[in-house]
């Protein structure tokens, strides 16, 4: 993986910008140390290793703005990371760059039930907004499987997604309110408790800018009223096409569950060995359906799933009695990947959507191409809304098999995009998919991404070397050949 | 100036892009213009509009997308929607007649353009959560797209939040890709009838934060609720709280029989069915009650619990009428004609809890000199004149439309 090429004359002043952080963030706030800054030195793609040149751990916002206006100043970059949780290497340090870590950010600020809304720190977790609200029967509805350690502010930059996330949408779709730091340490707040921007949506822009806009300092989500009942049902299918069907009859029938997942059948096996689920093993695709609402909804919408699954073919139904049983249902899926983990040395995780009837196709191909690289392939699948995981199976410490899995991965991708759908559904572009972006995006694309980088962050300091395969500088993009005449009004930036 | 631009392609559209780019000639990018009158009033420009960009070109059911032109009537999609018994979940509002004109005539262009929302914005969010993908051209004179055809997405930034509600300021729209949902197979309304407005407030947070699951909740004061044309609601002799439920046909009988059980403590309770209960919505979704006359409109979007208290802080200085959707969190005020379109106490007062007030309706003159859009703080401004200039850097595109800020200085103009 190319990043940027470290800049000397920053790491030559390693000692004094220390120096310099500490005054802003004093005492244990500013690492040195390089064997204390191994501990940053990957985020949950691991595959991709390099501790930081310095790590700085605000504890406010005037601290966070300080540090950035300082770095802006000195033309130094900076990394955010929030639990360091990404898949996609979204927190990877610079050699020559501040890791800024957000995980002192750690306090919820208010819960505000008549607005039904909470505000929170960017550190605080996913599941730790549930938490705080769940025994005035509410909670937070995108749930990512990593939602006991990933943190909020992480899910806003990633526009983190989840298993509910089908009927209840992603981050973007729950946030009402933002504040934020810029690379030149001045402080925006946008929205609130209300709903919609009174200018351009900087809510919906910011979230999923993956670090590269601005630091998140302060985050104002939507609470929902937990549902009355939810249930589970495990339908087994002979073949994947058949299961495909099933979904598409559900949501064509007009029923949106609050999860539909698929797994193949290494997927199966390997989370039920891990978890004792109760999932069938003679099966070759497993679907997890969950239907929530009033008891009566509930009971209705069963009956209509499982009808719908029987005339598709399913070949085995069990309906959750009870919530311990609805929970062991998700407690499998939820720990797929560990337990992929388990029957592989390592393992990596791609994250490409496709149009859901393309499913047989994408499935097909990537057996071929699992033969072709010599390399093992469990799916689990967002089955609603269409989000494949291919879990790769290899051994890092067997020669080559790293580069065969990341070129089995990207053949993958390519493959999304080629039958009409998409890099990243819900992990982010980070590193891993920045040099795929391409394979999706033309240049007159990917430069308007960038002149709108440019708007938040000229020189380019706030995390470089992600998403974006070629970096250009801002001036270069915002060049423009006007034939006639000079440009109206001169005094305006262009970028 | 009179000219009009009318693409049939999008090629055709980049070309009179870049034919504007060449001589530095400003552009009021519209789709059939149903929406003109929202925002600043542009002047001099050569309009462009897209209504020729438009039909139905992907509509995949179980995929839950479709695809069009900008210039698609939305009553185009929604009917072809309905045959498959789906819809624009976020309830795309239809301001023609509060607006000045006739009904039915906004594209899907100018819906994306303004993100709008109609009262199932609580549960289902507005036109930008539903925004998956487009094609359009910047105002340098570049074709780009973004997002794609898909729902779940989150490669690269999200241009499509930042193009919802940009009012062409930044793109023209030359392809647009929409999620839809399915149509509720039944739909009931609740009515509590004689609440005060704080009442109201605490009734509907009940609802909300409740088991019952409502898509909509409004409150109408006596005096508007004697305007719409749902007996039940006319006829109530003063203020009116409604609350939508819907869902699956056992589910809702259900719902609403333990709803109506629930707002029993707070006042009477009748139910709309059908019909009634479409027609009382759709007057809500589009103000109908202030279409007649010449008053000012204001829209008004505040935490909900704070509606209320909002409208208690204006009617101190302001004599208007209003009503509340959205649980309270949308205001919808109507005032006599003044000066200053009553900007400066509605902002104020909306101010102290936070939010933000829009001028919908007005005399062009006056929204030439009362900012339509409130004003963001330095800050937010700033950086939005940057991500403009990030588009469309000499300033081409519907100038002036959402801020003055955006306009060349007096003496320079294009």
């Amino acid at each position: 993986m190319q990043m940027p090429a470290p800049d000397q004359s920053v790491l030559a002043r390693r000692g004094r910008l220390a120096a310099a952080l500490r005054r802003i963030v004093p005492g244990e706030g500013v690492i040195e140390d390089r064997a204390a800054l191994r501990a940053f030195e990957c985020d949950g793609l691991t595959a991709y290793r390099q501790p930081p040149m310095l790590a700085v751990l605000p504890e406010t916002v005037e601290q966070v703005s300080a540090v950035l206006r300082y770095c802006h100043e000195q033309g130094v970059k900076v990394v955010p990371r929030g639990a360091g949780t990404s898949l996609s290497g979204g927190a990877l340090p610079l050699a020559d760059g501040v890791l800024l870590g957000m995980g002192r950010f750690n306090r919820i600020l208010d819960i505000d039930y008549d607005n039904r809304c909470v505000v929170a720190q960017p550190g605080v977790t996913n599941l730790g907004i549930t938490q705080a609200v769940e025994t005035a029967g509410y909670y937070y509805a995108p749930d990512p499987s990593s939602q006991i350690a990933c943190s909020i502010g992480g899910n806003v930059a990633e526009n983190s997604g989840g298993v509910h996330c089908l009927k209840y949408g992603l981050t973007t779709n729950n946030l009402l309110g933002l504040e934020c730091v810029l690379i030149d340490g001045e402080v925006i707040r946008i929205g609130g408790r209300h709903f919609d921007s009174e200018g351009y949506d900087l809510l919906g822009l910011l979230t999923g800018s993956e670090g590269l806009l601005g630091v998140i300092t302060e985050v104002t989500v939507r609470i929902l009223p937990k549902p009355e009942t939810a249930r589970g049902l495990l339908v087994g299918f002979q073949d994947l096409e058949a299961a495909g069907n099933c979904v598409a009859e559900i949501i064509g029938a007009g029923v949106i569950p609050a999860g539909m997942e698929m797994m193949d059948r290494p997927a199966i096996h390997a989370a039920e060995a891990f978890a004792h689920s109760g999932y069938p093993l003679d099966v070759e695709a497993l679907l997890i359906i969950e239907l929530d609402g009033s008891a009566i909804e509930v009971d209705h919408l069963s009956g209509i799933v499982r009808q719908i699954a029987d005339d598709a073919g399913a070949v085995s139904v069990k309906v959750s009695a009870d919530e311990a049983e609805r929970l062991a249902f998700w407690a499998g899926r939820k720990a797929a990947f560990p337990a992929v983990g388990r029957i592989s040395p390592d393992y990596y995780c791609m994250d490409g959507t496709i149009p859901r009837h393309q499913l047989t196709r994408v499935l097909t191909r990537i057996a071929t191409l699992s033969e072709q690289y010599g390399l093992r392939v469990a799916n689990v699948f967002h089955a609603g809304d269409g989000n494949l995981h291919p879990l790769i199976l290899y051994d890092a410490n067997v020669e080559d098999e790293l580069e065969r899995a990341e070129a089995f991965g990207s053949d993958i991708l390519k493959l999304c995009v080629e039958v009409g759908g998409v890099l990243t559904g819900e992990h982010g572009v980070g590193v891993e998919k920045r040099d795929l972006m391409g394979a999706m995006f033309d240049e007159a694309d990917l430069n308007q991404q960038q002149r709108v980088k440019c708007a938040f962050d000229p020189a380019g300091l706030l995390n470089p070397g992600k998403v974006f395969p070629t970096l250009h500088r801002c001036a270069e993009l915002g060049r423009m050949h006007v034939k006639a005449g000079a440009l109206p009004f001169p005094d305006l930036p262009r970028f | 100036m009179s000219a009009v631009l009318q693409p049939e392609t999008a090629e055709q559209a980049l070309e009179a892009v870049q034919g504007a780019v060449a001589e530095a000639r400003p552009l009021e990018v519209v789709g059939r213009a149903s929406k003109r009158g929202l925002g600043r009033p542009i002047e001099n420009a050569t309009r462009l509009a897209l209504d020729r960009l438009s039909g139905i070109s992907l509509y995949e059911p179980e995929e839950l997308v479709l695809s069009a032109g900008p210039g698609t009537v939305l009553s185009e999609i929604e009917a072809l929607l309905a045959q498959r018994r789906q819809q624009l979940v976020f309830e795309p509002p239809d301001f023609g007649p509060l607006l000045g004109g006739d009904n039915g005539q906004g594209t899907l262009g100018g819906l994306l353009a303004c993100n709008l929302a109609g009262p199932r914005r609580i549960k289902a969010g507005a036109a930008r959560d539903h925004f998956l993908g487009f094609k359009a051209i910047s105002g340098r004179g570049e074709a780009f797209k973004s997002g794609g055809r898909v729902v779940k997405n989150v490669t690269g930034y999200d241009l499509s939040k930042l193009l919802a509600g940009s009012y062409g300021t930044l793109a023209a729209f030359t392809d647009l890709t929409v999620k839809v949902l399915p149509a509720p197979e039944k739909t009931r309304t609740v009515l509590v009838y004689g609440l005060a407005d704080d009442a109201a407030m605490t009734a509907m947070a009940t609802a909300a934060g409740g088991a019952s699951e409502p898509t909509a909740l409004a409150h109408l004061p006596g005096d508007v609720a004697r305007q719409s044309a749902v007996t039940y609601v006319a006829g109530a002799g003063g203020a009116v709280t409604a609350m939508r439920l819907e869902g699956p046909g056992p589910s809702v009988s259900h719902r609403c029989a333990a709803l109506r059980t629930m707002m029993g403590e707070y006042g009477d309770t009748e139910e709309l069915h059908g019909h009634n209960s479409e027609t009382f919505w759709r007057e809500i979704r589009d103000v109908t009650y202030f279409v007649a006359g010449s008053n000012q409109v204001w829209r008004l979007s505040v935490a909900p619990a704070q509606g209320a208290a909002v409208i208690g802080r204006i009617r101190q200085e302001l004599d208007c009428r209003f009503f509340y959707d959205w649980a309270g969190g949308l205001i919808w005020l109507a005032l006599a004609a003044r000066a200053d379109a009553g900007a400066d106490i509605i902002r104020r007062s909306v101010a102290v809890t936070g939010g933000h007030a829009t001028l919908v309706r007005a005399d062009a003159a006056i929204r030439a000199t009362v900012p339509p859009f409130h004003p963001p703080p330095a800050a937010v401004a700033a950086l939005s004149a940057r991500i403009k200039a990030s588009f469309d850097p000499l300033g081409l595109l519907n100038p002036g439309r959402m801020t003055a800020a955006d306009l060349p200085p007096a003496g320079e103009a294009g």
